[in-house]
């Protein structure tokens, strides 16, 4: 069993999370996101929850990267998987330096081109894959979408 | 947060909501929530319900909530008749999820509604699905509306709520691989 931190942005991002949820049946999960409510979708796991981020605002990730800190500490995880969104890159470059086993799921609103964050992402991530096939490239692997 | 007074659980306690509006819970879609109050100004009859964000534009027609929390917002998708949202895959989830007809607006870059032009993409790759439906443009959305309450069509395919075997498989080697 292994410790895995699950975690997205609120909205789309969570909701993509929630459909992979058998992929880590089993394992000692943790989520984080960006509402308190959500918890009722993943209880009896713990939820937590970080300040959100966006290339809108990008001046609150100072904010977002404290709280995203303080939950790796918390939850020391094996493995981190998000389907983004910027919150999730923030994650990657956090938990890297540990020797954290990471996955970005590139979300499936990204048909035409990656997201900006899956780009980045592919030099942070362990592993990045995109939910189209016609997207797939070297060091960006196709695996299945959640729809 | 929501609407001082005119929570949507009042709105319920009156009248049952037909029409559940929602632009996500991210970004303000005020293209979307004006073109939808002034449907509902236009449609006395239908209780309208809009989930309008960080909007600046508050409905006049319209009940309203600034955001709901995401088991309230299920129960609203699923009371509706008719779910009215940005082209967000949250929405579209929500209603393949729910098995309700969705008519979508795409958020565009070019009206500063979005940071790309994505939403146009995610309608054309995914609003082809039976029960999802894609408006050109706030006209388009209304004439829809109505078109779609008068006969909604075919729901969406039910699904699973969980995404397909094979992909969550890989995942699970990822994170079991030593």
């Amino acid at each position: 069993m292994k410790r895995v931190l699950a975690m997205a942005s609120g909205g789309g991002h969570f909701v993509q999370l929630l459909r992979l949820r058998p992929a880590w049946a089993g394992q000692q999960v943790s989520y984080a996101t960006v509402h308190a409510a959500s918890a009722v979708d993943v209880a009896p796991a713990p939820l937590f929850t970080f300040r959100d981020v966006s290339r809108a605002d990008w001046w609150r990730l100072p904010l977002t990267a404290l709280d995203i800190a303080i939950i790796l500490l918390r939850v020391r995880p094996q493995i981190v998987i998000t389907t983004g969104a910027l919150p999730g890159l923030v994650a990657l470059a956090l938990a890297r330096p540990f020797g954290v086993r990471t996955l970005w799921v590139d979300s499936i609103a990204n048909s035409e081109v990656l997201s900006g964050s899956g780009r980045l992402a592919r030099k942070l991530a362990t592993e990045v894959v995109t939910q189209w096939p016609a997207l797939a490239e070297d060091g960006v692997a196709h695996w299945g979408s959640v729809l | 947060m929501a609407g001082a007074g005119r929570g949507w659980r009042g709105a319920l306690g009156q009248r049952a909501v037909s029409v559940f509006v929602s632009v996500g819970s991210m970004m303000p879609f005020d293209r979307l929530v004006r073109a939808m109050d002034e449907w509902a100004a236009a449609h006395p009859e239908v209780p309208v319900l809009i989930q309008i964000g960080r909007g600046a534009y508050e409905p006049r027609h319209a009940r309203f909530v600034r955001l709901m929390p995401v088991s309230d917002y299920r129960a609203a998708v699923d009371g509706a008749r008719l779910f009215v949202a940005h082209a967000g895959m949250g929405s579209i989830i929500s209603a393949i999820e729910a098995g309700k007809p969705l008519l979508m607006l795409a958020r565009s870059q070019a009206l500063g509604e979005h940071n790309t032009e994505h939403q146009r993409a995610t309608a054309a790759s995914i609003g082809a699905r039976p029960g999802l439906h894609v408006a050109a443009d706030a006209d388009d959305l209304k004439a829809r509306a109505s078109a779609l309450l008068a006969d909604s069509g075919a729901p969406p395919a039910p699904i699973s709520p969980h995404a397909d075997k094979s992909f969550t498989d890989r995942i699970r080697a990822f994170i079991e691989a030593p």
